[in-house]
């Protein structure tokens, strides 16, 4: 009556082993490692790049343990960080600034572990140390800025075109464009709806004026926005990039937010920096016409700006060029003075744009504004020599060489579409990420000695299957979080030591059952069946509800809390798994096959 | 070994008056003081910024007071985390101070003084994201509640559902009311905690309930009150045994898990110690007076009207 047919056993079996397996590499530890990753999508990560990378660290008599390559990346394993961080730099300067040099830890498990895919688990901020941002996109000044643009265009098409018009003003997501007479304000409405799909436009009398009114249609609204997301996604790519981070996470959450997590960062105030800098560059002409009095309003078509020192100045309010027209920027020497400054290369309409305004305003000067969270400072200010073409153009002058660095950075990794502001950060140490390593562990194992002398005590034999049943499914919860690569927090460690002990629960059920029917003078076989088929209705309503709240907190929950719905709800399938399947399992081994059983260990 | 070796049943439907007068004015001692009081909330709910720290030598918690204040932030609250060597900096929301640069501020400014500082933990958060955390908390707790209700109603009869959640409301409150009346930081681990509380003492409910639907069918000639004495008595060994074991790993979450844990597991203990009383004392009680009885489970034979053939 207590026997599995064959195949039953096997499955338990096959179970258990791949259990073993995809656990097996959490044993094994990390080594320092450093990881070259190319930059942009025409480079691959090839074995002509291992190679380089193989090359360059033995001509520095680095030697790393192993040099893999895989589908994206070359990664180097070292014995120890020293040289870790030797290889970085050696690296970095050998292959340049088209391939990101980062360091990592990479996982000591053999070969034919990660061969079909046993990577250990995938540990959270809170236990590896790193930075967490969540950073919101202004989406009010996408649509702004989107706005400003179509209002522009708006004016040089009608200009283009030869009609007639009063002027175009904008008032928040409104344009309103004024005509002197119904007749050109047919013409103009019938060009501007045929350029503008995305635009609504509304006829409305006022007065002697015959106006205009562009709205922007729901569709392109939407299409604005999450364009602003996208563009802030690259923007945001490329400025971590820069920083040179292993496995970086950018992703968007909900409509307007992005997360930004950086594990093993160390420097979070230069990662805050470079992310958090919510930087639009404009270039203008400066006003030499008046002069900034303190205190007063500046004058029409002018804006004041300061520059870093604090000094006052007037700049025209039409803009020259966007930071979106520059390809490249880099740091480097002025070639007469050999004073820092910065190259900046500009794409072929920049270029043209540029070509023309400095030929048009040799003499004068023009100022590089750099706008954060609506702030605008003056970068630098630069009398203009000479018309230049080509788009290549030189900005030094009053600047320090991490200056020149920092300005090119922020050129180089483009403009936001909309500014961006950090709403929620979490950093966690190095040092507090290995602690709470260690204290979940302990506690754990703690917890599960504790367990395991009291229900060896309390019922003997089938103490021991019931612990048995509670390794195996502490073995399969572990095995499944590293398969499913699911990130492992603090909580979520919290998480498994409670499913443990709540997973007991579905073992003293049945050993509880079993020791009732024996009470009632059943036999010992029929005991055990009866116990295992009574208690198992209970065991799955149990765990349901539990698995009910695992649910909510994981729908509803976010960060940490997320972290620790993950580990219940798996917790719960394989505690019904072992609690149920494998410790009958056992009891079916040792007690099943004796037909002639008078008693059985149960305390 | 047996701990439980109960001869006859514990008759505990007839302490019912006196069980629910003592869940009555515990559960009330709660409300008041969520109500007096209220809660301690972190930073998570109310947006922040907290940092933790870590010197070499025990911290002077005056000089890093004193540090602050010259920085502007007085209203900062900084205290010992853990041990004398760890500091914890909570800083409110300000319209003032960005939260992402306060944290680079207030470690420049202790760095300068104390070279041996070192950052151990920063989390800010904005007000909008505290507003939504709790928003969604709250969402979270009433769809527990609403799914248990719906599940037990589905596997057993609504009086079960409105029992159990009853009986495990009551739990979560006294758990509030723990944490109001000691002023302990209610942290998003803590919400975590309190539906795993309510998932898991659900849990106690379902066994209990399940030997008061066995009962019905095999024990036919006997008064309601006492099936559930008996139900109650027959699972109280396990009752005890699952929650000790359960609780040996929250135990040895609480003494070292860290402070990070600590509340988390806090909150375990107290919802893991009333789970018991609630789920045999509260809920079963309050299923007899929503009038369980055997027709609930067990239709009643209809007997067929005579038939007049013609």
């Amino acid at each position: 009556m207590n026997q599995y047919p064959l195949w039953k056993y096997l499955l338990i079996l096959v179970a258990l082993i791949l259990g073993l397996v995809y656990t097996l590499p959490n044993f094994y530890g990390e080594s320092p490692a450093v990881q070259v990753q190319p930059l942009r999508s025409t480079l691959k990560a090839d074995s002509a790049l291992m190679g380089r990378v193989e090359a360059a660290l033995k001509a520095a008599n680095l030697n790393p343990q192993t040099v893999m390559l895989d589908a994206t990346s070359v990664k180097a394993r070292f014995n120890d960080t020293d040289s870790q961080i030797k290889a970085k730099d050696i690296l970095q300067t050998q292959l340049g600034e088209d391939y990101v040099v980062a360091l990592n830890l990479v996982s000591r498990s053999p070969q034919w572990l990660t061969g079909i895919n046993a990577l250990p688990m995938y540990l959270g901020l809170d236990l590896r140390g790193g930075v967490h941002f969540l950073l919101q996109v202004d989406m009010k000044a996408a649509l702004d800025k989107a706005m400003e643009s179509f209002s522009g265009d708006i004016r040089s098409t009608l200009r283009e075109q030869n009609i007639a018009y009063a002027g175009v003003s904008r008032d928040g997501k409104l344009v309103t464009v004024k005509f002197r007479d119904a007749e050109a304000r047919g013409k103009g409405e019938a060009e501007l709806k045929q350029r503008f799909g995305g635009l609504a436009f509304n006829d409305k009398d006022e007065g002697s004026e015959y106006l205009l009114l562009a709205t922007l249609k729901p569709t392109e609204e939407k299409r604005i926005q999450d364009s602003a997301v996208q563009q802030n996604l690259v923007t945001l790519r490329n400025r971590v990039n820069e920083l040179g981070v292993a496995e970086p996470v950018i992703q968007q959450q909900g409509v307007d937010r992005i997360v930004v997590q950086l594990p093993g960062v160390q420097d979070t105030a230069r990662a805050k920096d470079i992310l958090g800098r919510t930087a639009t560059l404009e270039v203008r002409l400066v006003d030499e016409e008046h002069h900034f009095v303190e205190g007063s309003a500046a004058p029409f078509g002018t804006e004041m700006f300061r520059e870093k020192d604090g000094t006052p100045l007037l700049v025209k309010k039409s803009v020259l060029l966007t930071g979106e027209r520059i390809n490249d920027a880099q740091p480097g020497f002025d070639s007469r003075n050999n004073e820092p400054a910065v190259h900046i290369n500009l794409d072929g309409v920049g270029a043209r744009k540029f070509k023309e305004a400095t030929r048009e305003n040799v003499g004068k000067r023009m100022a590089i504004i750099l706008f954060e969270k609506g702030k605008g400072e003056i970068v630098t200010a630069p009398v203009i020599r000479e018309e230049i073409g080509g788009g290549r153009v030189q900005i030094s002058g009053r600047m320090s060489t991490t200056e020149a660095q920092n300005t090119s950075l922020l050129l180089r990794a483009g403009a936001l579409a909309a500014p961006m502001e950090i709403v929620e950060e979490r950093t966690v140490g190095p040092s507090l990420g290995v602690d709470n390593i260690t204290r979940g562990f302990h506690s754990t194992q703690i917890g599960f000695v504790a367990i395991a002398i009291f229900m060896i005590a309390y019922y003997l034999m089938f103490g021991i299957f019931s612990m048995l049943a509670l390794g195996a499914n502490l073995l399969l919860l572990v095995a499944l979080l590293s398969m499913l690569q699911a990130t492992l927090t603090l909580q979520g460690m919290a998480g498994i030591a409670l499913t443990l002990g709540m997973a007991i629960d579905s073992n003293v059920l049945i050993n509880e059952r079993i020791r009732d029917e024996l009470r009632s003078g059943n036999t010992p076989q029929a005991s055990i069946h009866a116990g295992y088929e009574h208690a198992f209705g209970t065991i799955l309503d149990s765990n349901i509800t539990t698995l009910i709240a695992g649910i909510a907190l994981f729908m509803f929950g976010s960060g940490p809390v997320r972290g620790f719905a993950v580990v219940l709800c798996l917790g719960i399938l394989t505690s019904m798994f072992s609690a149920v399947l494998v410790s009958r399992a056992i009891v079916n081994l040792i007690y099943g096959r004796r037909v002639r059983l008078a008693k059985v260990s149960i305390g | 070994m047996e701990f439980f070796r109960i001869k006859h049943d514990i008759p505990f439907m007839s302490y019912g008056r006196l069980t629910t007068t003592i869940s009555l004015v515990t559960f009330l001692f709660a409300v008041f003081f969520l109500a007096t009081r209220g809660l301690n909330f972190g930073v998570d709910f109310t947006g922040g910024t907290v940092i933790e720290i870590h010197y070499a030598q025990p911290a002077d918690l005056d000089k890093v007071r004193s540090q602050l204040g010259g920085i502007g932030l007085h209203d900062a609250l900084v205290q010992n985390f853990g041990s004398s060597k760890d500091v914890l900096i909570q800083v409110p929301l300000k319209q003032i101070a960005s939260g992402a640069k306060l944290s680079e501020q207030v470690f420049g400014t202790l760095h300068q003084q104390d070279a041996s500082v070192e950052m151990r933990r920063v989390e800010f958060v904005g007000p909008q994201v505290g507003k939504e955390l709790v928003e969604n908390g709250t969402l979270a707790l009433l769809l527990v509640s609403l799914g248990i209700v719906c599940y037990l109603w589905l596997r057993f009869e609504w009086k079960f559902g409105l029992a159990a959640i009853i009986a495990n409301l009551h739990d979560v409150v006294i758990i509030l009311g723990f944490f109001a009346f000691f002023q302990w930081e209610f942290s998003l681990s803590v919400l975590a905690a309190l539906l795993a509380v309510l998932g898991y003492s659900v849990n106690e409910s379902v066994v209990v309930f399940d030997r008061i639907r066995e009962n019905f069918r095999k024990m036919r000639k006997t008064e309601v009150s006492e099936i559930i004495d008996n139900a109650i008595t027959r699972t109280m060994s396990r009752t005890i045994i699952t929650h000790a074991c359960t609780q040996m790993m929250v135990t040895a979450m609480l003494l070292l898990g860290g402070e990070t844990l600590h509340y988390f597991a806090l909150a375990l203990t107290i919802g893991i110690l009333f789970s018991i009383y609630s789920s045999v004392l509260v809920a079963s009680p309050i299923l007899l007076w929503l009038g369980v009885s055997r027709e609930d489970f067990i239709k009643p034979e209809k007997i067929e009207a005579e038939e007049v053939l013609p």
